[in-house]
């Protein structure tokens, strides 16, 4: 039995009790009309059967029942007499209930008649007792219903709220009805304490604060005040409109003398004469105790309000074809490759009057080039939304029920990447509703929520964004991986490798082929064109996985394409660029540290052992050793690794410029960059390195 | 531990429908038929909240509040009294008592937890 049923069953069950009960009384109240206990218990009945009737749809009870009941209200008010008419139709009227709540069982048809009889000899009942001039003049508690023009768009509401001294002990607490202001949008409260008396004169039963609110929400003065409704009585409740936010934004913001004089906090002479004195004119009015500091403070408060909304009202948008921004980035890397070389001209030149224009320069071109790449940024959450059409239209497909958790959706990345980023989602949360999350029987079984998860997150990691695609599915089976893997010749049959080495292989080209999908655990369908993708923007792709509890695919994006802070340094007569995000410290690696090692590549950095990558060795350069190396100590993978160079030469504002299709196989370089004399350096993978 | 509440009706099928819903919200419900039951039962459970009938046998809505609030521990728990819209005066009687606030019936479970945020912390 449905919820609804149950209580429809119960009512039925009460109103037959009441109504036997009205039978009773108004039997008494014909044995003894001034039996006034009868006649409050015959209206309680009917109150009750019209009260609770139309809780529970019977709706043609409460409105016939309520016909009968504002007669007997009369009756109880002595203002109908009790007499033998009277009698009969409420009789009448009980076996008209009696007979309403059958005909919704489906036993009887309507009788809609009589019951227009009696409602008709009621009311001729009401009209015939003179006295009742109210009869009709119900009063709607509610408001009326007016067209509220104030909905649906953002307006600026100022509330003073003084509550009752005694608001406590009417149960109310209106620090409850603040959070609900809150709750309603965009809001700034300011308590007034100045109503506080001293200690020895204080009552800590009563209420002495009082707020002011500025308030910004689009959900019309109505909703506004009926946050109040229980306390707008008793209470001193002042709501104004102060300002619709998409009106005139040329005017200017009222000043804070007119928000004061507005409030009526103070009078405008007041402000004309403080104004006079040319001071601050909060300070003023203060000094001269015509306001108290907080309500100065407050005005002040919806003041920064009225400011920030005009600001982004009047900040509005431009579209712009995205050719010309990348033109403009363009431009602003050259301009950051000119600045560059400019510095260390004029650092040759050492002449005393250029120093100061190209430290200028080279401050303004740091602050457009930010400013630049700024306007590139986009919140990566406009292509999460895309997400929520897509699980809901999938799994309603596969007959599954997934639910899309999104969380850092305004975590902001190049739009670029952005984009480029869009068709691996769409690839990877696909497979998470295919094949990673099960059906709901199947999930039932496991002792799973039915439901499913997928978890989309993206937050800022130092320079990079992490995007993290998780779902509480099957999870990967790595034997069945593994084999797959041998199968296809990716790994020798002999091979000892680690879970996350398997797991790995999913990103292999060639692992997946779409026959697959039914017979292995289902991950892996293009998962390399994925990570190609990935890794085209410079990001890493990494899988994790426990087998029956589910898969969490994490994504490390840069957070830019064009420019970088780089840490320059040598090795023999080239220049080498490491991305400055991931170094951690430059120390030096001395002869002894070498022979200290007995041939291994670690180092003791302050007891800790730090393996290094000689980029020397690496890139095979014999000649002109120096006598004292250096080692750059980078993040990667989360673990400490050196880098152990010539020489470091500092920070450096890197342009990156890609390499040319030619050089597309190139494995430990993710690009170049030009320095300030011409010379090319080229930017090194630190992860491709290890 | 969940808040209990007290619901105070004369009619079975508004208690069980106020009991269902607050058990849904999470909170823990008291029945009370009327004025003088509600009393009885207010001293021997610790009740945060009072929902309240006006028009009930033995002791109406208006009494009990009047008589809740004269109970030291109960002086500033919220009390809610449930009214008809023809009951303006009785509602202005309830006020005087003491009630923190009302709900015109007929409501529906959510108007009912709406009214509850409200005032109850």
């Amino acid at each position: 039995m449905s919820e609804s049923n149950r209580f429809m069953d119960a009512y039925r069950q009460e109103a037959e009790e009441l109504l036997s009960e009205i039978e009773q009384a108004i039997l008494d109240i014909e044995d003894d009309p001034e039996d006034r206990e009868a006649v409050n218990r015959l209206f309680r009945c009917m109150h009750t059967i019209k009260g609770s009737g139309s809780m529970f749809g019977f709706d043609a009870i409460a409105e016939f029942t309520h016909h009968v009941e504002t007669v007997l209200d009369k009756v109880r008010a002595g203002l109908v007499p009790v007499s033998k008419r009277l009698i009969d139709l409420v009789l009448a009227s009980r076996d008209q209930i009696m007979m309403m709540l059958n005909e919704t069982e489906g036993h009887q048809k309507p009788d809609t008649g009589t019951r227009q009889k009696i409602i008709e000899s009621l009311n001729a009942m009401l009209f015939e007792s003179e006295n009742d001039k109210t009869l009709s003049a119900e009063k709607d508690i509610g408001r009326p219903p007016s067209f509220d023009t104030t909905q649906g768009k953002d307006m600026t509401y100022r509330i003073r709220f003084r509550p009752n001294r005694e608001i406590f002990s009417r149960g109310m607490d209106p620090a409850l009805l603040l959070d609900e202001l809150r709750e309603m949008g965009d809001c700034s409260i300011m308590a007034h304490t100045d109503g506080i008396p001293s200690i020895e004169k204080l009552d800590p039963e009563s209420c002495y604060l009082y707020w002011d609110i500025i308030l910004v929400t689009a959900k019309g003065i109505n909703a506004v005040r009926d946050i109040f409704i229980f306390v707008e009585d008793d209470c001193d409740i002042r709501i104004d409109i102060v300002e619709a936010a998409e009106q005139n934004v040329e005017e200017p913001v009222p000043r804070l003398g007119e928000i004061l004089v507005e409030r009526g906090d103070v009078i405008p002479e007041t402000v004309t004469k403080a104004l006079s004195e040319q001071k601050k004119i909060g300070e003023l009015l203060v000094d001269s105790g015509s306001v108290s500091r907080g309500k100065v403070e407050s005005a002040l408060i919806e003041q920064q309000r009225l400011e920030k909304q005009r600001l982004s009202a009047r900040v509005g948008t431009v579209r712009v074809p995205s050719d010309r921004l990348d033109k403009l980035v363009n431009l602003v890397g050259e301009l950051v490759i000119t600045q560059a070389r400019l510095s260390q001209v004029s650092a040759d030149m050492n002449h005393a009057e250029l120093v100061n224009p190209v430290e200028e320069i080279e401050r303004l071109t740091t602050e457009l080039r930010d400013s630049v790449l700024n306007i590139r940024m986009m919140p990566i959450g406009t292509t999460f939304s895309k997400f929520r059409r897509l699980v809901r239209d999938l799994s309603a497909e596969l007959g599954k029920d997934i639910a899309l958790i999104t969380e850092g959706a305004e975590t902001e990345l190049d739009k670029t990447v952005i984009e480029r980023l869009d068709d691996p989602l769409v690839h990877m949360i696909r497979n998470c509703i295919d094949h990673g999350i099960e059906p709901p029987a199947e999930r039932k079984k496991k002792n799973k929520p039915e439901t499913g998860t997928i978890r989309l997150a993206a937050a800022h990691k130092g320079a990079n964004v992490v995007i993290t695609i998780e779902d509480d599915g099957i999870g990967l089976d790595p034997d069945a991986i593994r084999l797959k893997a041998i199968e296809k010749g990716l790994i020798p049959k002999e091979a000892e490798l680690t879970e996350k080495e398997i797991l790995s292989r999913i990103f292999a080209p060639g692992f997946s082929t779409s026959e697959k999908i039914t017979n292995l655990s289902g991950r892996g369908v293009g998962m390399d064109v994925v990570k190609k993708t990935i890794e085209s923007l410079r990001g890493t792709v990494d899988v994790s996985s426990v087998k029956g509890k589910g898969t969490c695919i994490t994504l490390k994006l840069p957070l830019t394409l064009a420019i970088i802070n780089g840490l320059l340094v040598t090795i023999g007569d080239s220049y080498y660029v490491l991305p400055l995000a991931t170094v951690e410290e430059c120390t030096e690696l001395t002869k002894e540290d070498v022979e200290k090692a007995h041939g291994a590549n670690i180092m003791n950095v302050r007891g800790e052992i730090v393996p290094y990558v000689r980029l020397r060795d690496h890139f095979e350069m014999k000649e002109n050793k120096p006598d004292l190396e250096h080692i750059v100590i980078a993040d990667v993978y989360d673990k400490r690794i050196g880098f152990v160079v010539d020489h470091v030469v500092g920070g450096h504002q890197t342009v990156i410029k890609s390499l040319g299709p030619a050089f597309k196989g190139v494995k430990d370089v993710s690009g170049a960059t030009i320095l300030g004399d011409g010379t090319v350096a080229l930017i090194l993978d630190v992860n491709a390195l290890v | 531990m969940s808040k209990l509440i007290m619901t105070a009706d004369d009619s079975a099928s508004i208690r069980q429908m106020v009991n269902f819903t607050l058990k849904q919200a999470g909170y823990e419900v008291i029945e009370a038929v009327d004025g003088q039951d509600a009393i009885e039962k207010l001293d021997s459970h610790l009740v945060s909240m009072l929902i309240t009938d006006l028009n009930m046998p033995r002791m109406d809505g208006t009494e009990l509040i009047r008589q809740v609030r004269a109970k030291p521990r109960y002086r500033f728990i919220p009390i809610i009294m449930l009214t008809t819209e023809s009951q303006d005066r009785k509602k202005q009687e309830g006020k005087a008592a003491g009630a923190t606030g009302w709900i015109v019936k007929p409501f529906k479970p959510d108007q009912l937890l709406g009214v509850i945020k409200k005032v109850l912390k």
